[in-house]
């Protein structure tokens, strides 16, 4: 009995920072306050590679895709919403597209577009995790086959640029669920809707590894065949994980090109989902809330020292990546728990 | 042109295609296998090579492609001691972690690349005896042209491929190279150095990649993202082949290769690209662990 009250406090304990945030519009600028909403979006696919890599043991390289899949569905919703029927969005004009393709016409409706945000990242993940997990691939292989999806998906947004804006994206839209996109009103509800879906997925999460199955998963990750030797098949599990942190990257790439006001192929990339994981391990890998800590400091950091500093940004960035994984291997919250446990 | 001229026109497209990934794909396959460590910055060093190509064509008086290779070859193959030696020694076990290190030392090569050279690009002019082609005027094959350039490249391919098959067969450090992928802890405890087999194979390694770049200066401007466009491919040739060894990794750059050559024909570069990553993830349903497997009794293998 106290230590489930225990553990409901230091849940509390654990979402009061989230209502801080709640708070923002009071005291954050507007430039900072749409930084600190784009990048806690941002922050709830950190909580999903937790998931995968500190929990599973599964490097992800291509979560990109996953926040693509969701940004792309809002975006595509918010293009056709501003138009007049039987008009075409401003891009397809442009590349002489004549009728809209029979798979942009699902996203006018808004309840489309939000299903679509979560459901198809967390589909593509499933039946890409099934298809690899079911035969034993390494995490190694994973890893890179997850990159070369990564690049795959980039390149392909990039070349059909008729139907997908190409290289450029999906940009130039201004009314979402018919409010103004830019208005004060639409604005606090964004940033309410980032920071309540950040603490549901911080919650879900932290749920999901209470639960039998979120054990297992740290199982498989300390000892597969030891899971195997127990009766269990791994591969359900690291399934779950992949498909959560699937869906979870859809939600962060729709609310983050609300906030965006945009999404196009190099948000998606090989370089951004590596960059998606390299926050995750400086806050540290198996840490929920480390993840988000990191991402959200790492990306205001980021936007400031490469604006101030651009060509020794990618310095820093590179001895980032390095001093991480040779110093800190569990990041920053490696650090906090050694002094919060020994000091 | 005639359906047989078109068809080896193809298959030499492909066989071109082919050597470059074989040779990007090298080293990368013989550090994976070796020490199991996934090096990011393998791109930059084929960059390296480029770059080095480039210059020793600015500077050499004769512009000589053979200097150049050998430039290309000794600077990538320091550059990759000294990755091992200062980086990647500390990272032993640990392959998703060496993943992460490497593409910051990857960052880091490709600034410096686009501060030091025109972040357009450098082009190199090939020889005059590399910028022909064998062209066919008459006969069954009527059309067919060869490029030169890309004869030597499939020859650069197949030397290095018999060289590294010498190496491991014939000599003592390949022997030593093979104990330690077999067994490292019995080689070790039969007097095999393992550290420096793995200074040597990393080294060997990153050397290939400065020849790979050093051919494809050649054929295309070097600019600092070269690397970056060739990794994933030669990771996927890396995954197909299987756990390093060296006639896997040929015959996968072999068929990658050919698919992509043959894929590009029907389809666009960016969809060649999707059916490419579909068929590895189609094959490692059959062969989880790639066309040449090393058979091995342990239990877990990363």
């Amino acid at each position: 009995m106290s230590g489930s009250r225990r553990s409901s406090f230091s849940l509390l304990l654990a979402l009061l920072p989230f209502a801080g945030v709640a708070f923002a519009p009071l005291y954050l600028a507007p430039y900072h306050l749409l930084l600190t909403d784009r990048f806690l979006s941002l922050g709830i696919l950190a909580m999903g590679i937790v998931m995968v890599w500190g929990h599973a043991g599964v490097l992800p390289l291509g979560q990109g895709v996953f926040f693509g899949l969701g940004g792309y569905a809002i975006a595509m919703h918010c293009k056709l919403v501003a138009l007049a029927p039987g008009e075409l969005p401003d891009f397809m004009l442009w590349n002489g597209v004549e009728a809209l393709p029979w798979w942009w016409k699902p996203f006018a409706s808004s309840a489309v577009a939000l299903t679509a945000a979560v459901i198809v990242p967390a589909l593509l993940a499933l039946v890409l995790a099934w298809l690899v997990f079911r035969r034993r691939t390494t995490s190694v292989y994973i890893a890179l086959i997850t990159q070369a999806l990564a690049l795959a998906f980039a390149t392909l947004l990039i070349s059909r640029q008729g139907t997908t804006g190409g290289f450029n994206g999906l940009t130039n839209f201004d009314t979402v669920f018919g409010a103004p996109l830019a208005g004060d009103r639409t604005r606090l509800w964004l940033h309410l809707a980032s920071v309540g879906l950040a603490a549901l997925a911080y919650v879900f999460a932290r749920a999901i590894g209470a639960t039998q199955a979120g054990r297992l998963v740290t199982a498989v990750r300390d000892g597969e065949n030891r899971v195997r030797f127990l009766g269990y098949s791994p591969a359900p599990y690291k399934i779950l994980v992949f498909v959560i942190a699937g869906a979870f990257a859809g939600i962060a790439g729709a609310l983050h090109t609300l906030h965006m006001g945009m999404i196009s192929p190099a948000m998606v990339g090989v370089v951004p989902s590596i960059e998606m994981v390299v926050w995750v391990a400086v806050g540290g890998r198996t840490s929920l809330y480390g993840a988000l800590i990191g991402t959200v400091v790492g990306n205001l950091a980021k936007d400031r020292i490469s604006s101030e500093w651009p060509t020794m940004w990618p310095y820093l960035m590179g001895l980032i990546y390095i001093v991480v994984v040779i110093a800190l291997p569990r990041g920053l919250s490696g650090v906090v728990e050694k002094a919060t446990t020994h000091g | 042109m005639s359906t047989l001229a078109l068809g080896l026109a193809q298959l030499f497209d492909g066989l071109s295609a082919a050597s470059i990934l074989v040779l990007a794909a090298l080293g990368l396959a013989l550090s994976f296998g070796l020490m199991r460590i996934i090096n990011m910055a393998h791109g930059e060093l084929i960059m390296v090579g480029g770059y080095l190509m480039y210059v020793a064509q600015q500077h050499l008086p004769d512009r000589s492609v053979a200097l150049g290779l050998v430039l290309a070859f000794t600077g990538s193959a320091v550059l990759g001691a000294m990755l091992e030696l200062s980086l990647i020694r500390w990272l032993h076990g640990r392959p998703l972690d060496t993943l992460l290190a490497t593409w910051g030392v990857s960052l880091m090569l490709q600034q410096a690349a686009r501060e030091l050279f025109d972040p357009t690009g450098v082009e190199v002019t090939a020889p005059a005896w590399l910028s022909g082609s064998l062209a066919f005027d008459s006969g069954p094959l009527a059309g067919l042209a060869l490029a030169h350039v890309r004869l030597f490249i499939i020859a650069l391919a197949i030397a290095v491929l018999c060289g590294m098959t010498l190496l491991f067969g014939r000599t003592r450090a390949g022997l030593h190279i093979r104990a330690v992928n077999q067994n490292r802890a019995m080689a070790s405890a039969l007097g095999v150095h393992s550290r420096r087999v793995d200074l040597l194979v990393f080294a060997l390694g990153s050397g290939i990649a400065g020849l790979a770049g050093g051919a494809l200066a050649l054929i295309a401007p070097v600019t600092s993202t070269v690397g970056q466009s060739y990794i994933v491919d030669a990771f996927l040739v890396v995954i197909l082949g299987g756990m390093g060894t060296l006639r896997g990794t040929a015959m996968a750059a072999l068929l990658v290769g050919m698919l992509s050559a043959l894929a590009e024909t029907f389809m666009s570069i960016s969809t060649a690209k999707v059916a490419l990553l579909l068929f590895v993830v189609a094959f490692l349903q059959f062969r989880p662990r790639g066309l040449i497997v090393a058979r091995s009794r342990a239990l877990d293998e990363a």
